[in-house]
């Protein structure tokens, strides 16, 4: 009889944790709700200077949205669209492209913006927007300098068909890379560099000829 | 009987609840707690200060509440309790940090989740706050905060010196200056690391043995 009076009932223990689980996720939501607008701005603030970065010598870009296989001006703000981001020079003559492409990294879902130059068929820049990868390894997606070189020409021709690429993008490894469309892995972060290499060939598969089919709207900013 | 022991040395005692994380339990240097986020994310200044912020933010906050919570919480589940804790407070750190600067917030990458094993903060909360006060456990919590940013500003800064030649993203010796990358590597860190712990280690057994020799 002593010993059960000295321990804590059930009922108080789960008593106890069910109330810090509700205290717990009232403080998260109340930090969701109050930061969500701020975090917004900053996204969309951050893919601005990014698409600057991904399509170097451009003076403005404009926002389309993928609807079937047609791309249309976007106006205003929508969020659930597909978005293209195209790059004019101060003459409004389309520069680039930037497209964001996502895919299933080692830790999370790695989102990339890059940069397709349609007059070299090729694309000439690629930026990690958000990463979770293994902070010494797997990050090294966007600190290594020798891996962001794989992607100032990486070439994304399409075949005479214009339905897919000529040659598929694809990772090899460290210092096998032989042509333009291959991506020299990072040696100790294979998985993340294949992950990257898998995404941006999805989206250029995906994207690409989509892009070349209504070449003549983006020539004209969509006017 | 009992009265004078509270009120003639409540004020040093509260006093040293906040100064003796600074250095005489310093929780880096002395107590080698936390130590995983203190060599993966001092490789730069901005970096280290913002772990260092962030992590004192949830030890401030877990404190103060698993110290008013104190007399509710049964022993028996009070480390799921306290982790429940230490994981809110890291959550709603992560949402600021990322309201004040995706930058920073990609910088801090999976640290910033990891702060949740800190073994500081669970250790202050089971050795501290769930036996004091509010106000002591914060400002416990305050002191152990700030030697922990301390202790791993001053590694950001000399990996950033050496490794980069700047601070906090100021360049510092022009572009003849040659950095030693490998103070930005592991290796690096490490390096540094194990002479500041030299460093810390040197002066207090001196003091230690000051003390012995005065009394």
């Amino acid at each position: 009889m002593e010993e059960r009076e000295k321990g804590t009932s059930s009922l108080v223990m789960i008593r106890t944790l069910a109330g810090i689980s509700a205290l717990s996720g009232l403080l998260i939501v109340v930090a969701v709700q109050a930061t969500t607008p701020t975090i917004k701005l900053n996204k969309a603030e951050m893919l601005k200077k990014s698409v600057f970065e991904v399509l170097p010598g451009i003076s403005s870009f404009q926002t389309f949205k993928l609807e079937d296989d047609r791309l249309i001006l976007l106006q205003g703000e929508d969020e659930k669209a597909v978005k293209l981001f195209i790059g004019y020079d101060q003459d409004h003559a389309l520069k680039g492209i930037a497209v964001e492409a996502s895919g299933q990294g080692f830790a999370d879902v790695i989102r990339v913006l890059y940069g397709y130059d349609p007059s070299k068929q090729a694309v000439i820049a690629m930026k990690v927007l958000e990463s979770k990868e293994t902070p010494g390894l797997g990050d090294k997606i966007y600190t290594d300098a020798n891996f962001a070189e794989n992607f100032k020409a990486l070439d994304v021709k399409l075949d005479s068909s214009h339905t897919h690429l000529a040659n598929p993008i694809e990772v090899v490894k460290h210092g096998e890379k032989q042509n333009p469309w291959q991506i020299d892995a990072i040696t100790g972060a294979t998985i993340s560099s294949k992950a990257v290499g898998k995404l941006l060939n999805q989206s250029a598969q995906e994207k690409l000829p989509i892009i070349v089919k209504n070449m003549d709207t983006l020539q004209g900013g969509g006017r | 009987m009992n009265e004078p022991i509270y009120s003639a040395s409540a004020k040093h005692e509260n006093f040293d609840c906040l100064v003796r994380g600074l250095w005489k339990e310093n929780p880096v240097l002395v107590s080698l707690l936390g130590c995983c986020p203190t060599l993966a994310v001092s490789n730069s200044v901005i970096n280290a200060v913002s772990m260092g912020l962030a992590t004192t933010f949830v030890l401030i906050c877990s404190s103060a509440l698993i110290s008013m919570l104190r007399r509710f919480i049964p022993k028996e589940v009070r480390i799921g309790t306290f982790i429940v804790i230490i994981a809110t407070f890291v959550t709603v750190a992560d949402y600021l940090i990322q309201a004040i600067s995706l930058e920073i917030h990609k910088a801090l990458g999976a640290f910033l989740a990891l702060i949740v094993v800190n073994c500081i903060i669970l250790g202050r909360a089971e050795a501290f706050a769930s036996k004091n006060t509010i106000a002591k456990s914060i400002l416990d919590a305050i002191g152990s905060g700030i030697g922990f940013t301390l202790a791993i500003v001053c590694m950001g800064t000399i990996r950033e010196i050496l490794g980069n030649g700047s601070f906090a993203g100021i360049d510092l010796f022009g572009p003849s200056f040659e950095p030693w990358v490998i103070m930005i590597l592991p290796c690096g860190g490490f390096f540094i690391f194990g002479t500041l712990m030299l460093g810390a280690n040197i002066v207090n057994t001196r003091q230690r043995a000051k003390a012995k020799l005065g009394a």
